[in-house]
């Protein structure tokens, strides 16, 4: 069968954001920018399904600008067959991502979409449940297993008071979460092969999609820095501290 | 203005953060509704119309909405939410799950996890993992919003009289079913309501020493949580996890034991009105946001606490 895995450019995990002085965002000049880690975990679960046998072909698509090869090159690297670009230098919001990527799975017609669970950018998680919204199809979120058995898929998801599992028919949306998998590194080789795999590179006005949005970011600030707090010199101090002068216990 | 709340609940208990969703809506204004839907419900719709401030409780109960399953539960809240002029759910696993495919049915955008309500349609919300606070305006007919509970404090849980009506819409769209859950069970409070939360990180080095923790908890009444490099490690479950991808807190005292303080960590916790550290390390970040700091070997430091506490 084929797996569609959807991949987003952002700012890298490690990278200590700062807020514009002028209030219209947070500052991305010169910052690396890395394939979401969700999202990798979504390529590496794809994969691994190929390796099993389940999957066929692995096509993986990205909304966003042109740098955004950089990240499917990584995914083709890792295992991907082919990968799709739909070209935007606009914010786009989960909504109109979602749009997109419902006209990419209309066009390739996979049997199971994985997505990261949410970017770690905009921490939105809304993407896969809204594809899975246009699609009708079932969705299986925040994902620490997935078996694919006939025409269906099981996936465990991760709740707030422990583990679900459902049953989805085929095809479905997987979302995510940290524990499904552990993601791979690529190989030198394997790097030097994926820059020969096919990319495609749409526009949104191809797909006859509209990006409007409902939403707008009127400003970003940064968020209120809590006042440096003291050093206590043993166990007995803290105590005091905790019932005669914060009075929390 | 009427705002639809949907109900956070497990099929026999109205869930706190039910009671933070509300009091979001309250701070829009207007009259405030609440879905309850499920199977065998009753007695959460009950506890709901006891909200105060509810006017209107819509009970949905259907063998379709057990488990609430997204795929049937988001076409009824969608169906629903039309004639409101916002629907509310608390950004809990169920909200986050159901509510982006009912913004999606009805083709607006959804405002994640706000944290404060600046109008009726201006909200404020965290970006990178809370290192930036959004102002983010809706134009949307109907606005759709996840309520992050620890922006809002509670609603009173009585002192409502709300109506309650019954909904016989049924939507099964037959793609997905329950398959079974593993729960976690512990007679300590839960995390996300605990006035203390008393949290462990790689520190502990295994899931034996978290005793130490059990034991300090129940002492202070506490919660326990972790980073999420402890349970990286599978020294404790991931329900456990306190942390910009796991469970947001915000108690009156967090005790962080064995934590450097990852920036993921902090998006979960730098809320909480007094933060402890506890760590071997002096210059671990965790430092940084603690209103009361100790270096010291986490080993003799936490029994020593849990006797004199």
């Amino acid at each position: 069968m084929k797996v569609l895995v959807a991949v987003k450019r952002v700012v890298d995990y490690n990278v200590k954001v700062r807020v514009k002085a002028d209030n219209s965002g947070v500052d991305l000049a010169n910052v690396k920018m890395s394939m979401n880690p969700f999202c990798e975990i979504a390529v590496e679960e794809a994969v691994r399904l190929k390796e099993k046998g389940v999957a066929t072909e692995i096509v993986v698509v990205s909304i966003g600008p042109t740098t955004a090869q950089e990240q499917l090159r990584t995914a083709l690297a890792l295992g991907a067959d082919r990968a799709i670009l739909v070209e935007s230098t606009e914010d786009l919001t989960s909504l109109a991502v979602a749009k997109l990527l419902k006209a990419v799975v209309d066009k390739e017609q996979p049997q199971l979409v994985i997505l990261g669970k949410q970017a770690i950018d905009s921490d939105n998680n809304q993407t896969g449940q809204m594809l899975a919204a246009l699609t009708g199809y079932g969705q299986g979120t925040f994902a620490s297993k997935v078996e694919v058995a006939g025409d269906t898929v099981a996936v465990t998801r991760e709740i707030d008071g422990g583990a679900q599992t459902v049953s989805l028919k085929l095809p479905a949306i997987v979302t995510t979460d940290l524990r499904l998998n552990e993601p791979r590194y690529a190989s030198l080789p394997n790097i030097m092969k994926a820059k020969k795999k096919p990319l495609e590179v749409l526009t949104p006005d191809a797909l006859g999609v509209s990006t409007a949005s409902t939403n707008k970011t009127l400003k970003v600030e940064a968020p209120a820095a809590r006042s440096a707090g003291i050093k206590v010199k043993s166990v007995a101090e803290l105590v005091e501290k905790l019932k005669n002068e914060a009075k929390v216990i | 203005m009427t705002i639809l709340v949907i109900a956070e609940h497990d099929g026999k208990a109205l869930a706190p953060a039910t009671l933070n969703t509300v009091a979001a809506a309250a701070k829009i204004g207007g009259d405030i509704n609440v879905l309850v839907a499920g199977q065998g419900v009753g007695a959460v719709a009950e506890a709901a119309g006891a909200i105060a401030g509810v006017a209107k409780v819509l009970v949905a109960d259907n063998a379709a909405y057990a488990h609430q399953l997204p795929e049937n539960v988001a076409p009824l809240v969608a169906e629903l939410g039309k004639g409101y002029s916002h629907i509310l759910a608390a950004a809990t696993s169920n909200g986050k799950n159901i509510l982006p495919r009912v913004a999606a049915q009805l083709d607006v955008d959804q405002i994640s996890e706000i944290v404060s309500v600046e109008s009726a349609d201006t909200f404020k919300r965290p970006i990178y993992a809370g290192n930036a606070i959004a102002t983010v305006q809706s134009t949307a007919p109907v606005k759709v919003i996840t309520v992050r509970a620890t922006g809002f404090d509670p609603v009173a849980a009585q002192g409502g009289s709300a109506v309650v009506e019954a909904v016989t819409a049924v939507h099964d769209a037959g793609t997905s079913s329950f398959v079974g859950e593993e729960l976690a069970k512990s007679d300590r409070p839960e995390l996300t309501a605990a006035k203390i939360v008393v949290s462990g990180g790689r520190g502990m080095q295994n899931g034996d020493n978290f005793k130490h923790l059990y034991a300090l908890a129940d002492k202070l009444g506490a919660a326990v949580g972790a980073s999420r490099a402890a349970v990286d490690a599978g020294f404790v479950p991931n329900d456990m996890q306190v942390g910009q991808t796991g469970k947001i807190v915000a108690p009156q005292l967090y005790i962080a034991v064995g934590i450097s303080g990852a920036i993921q960590h902090l998006a979960g916790m730098k809320d909480s009105k007094v933060i402890v550290a506890i760590n071997k390390d002096e210059e671990a970040p965790i430092f940084q946001v603690a209103d009361y700091g100790l270096v010291a070997d986490l080993f003799e430091a936490v029994p020593e606490l849990e006797k004199l506490v």
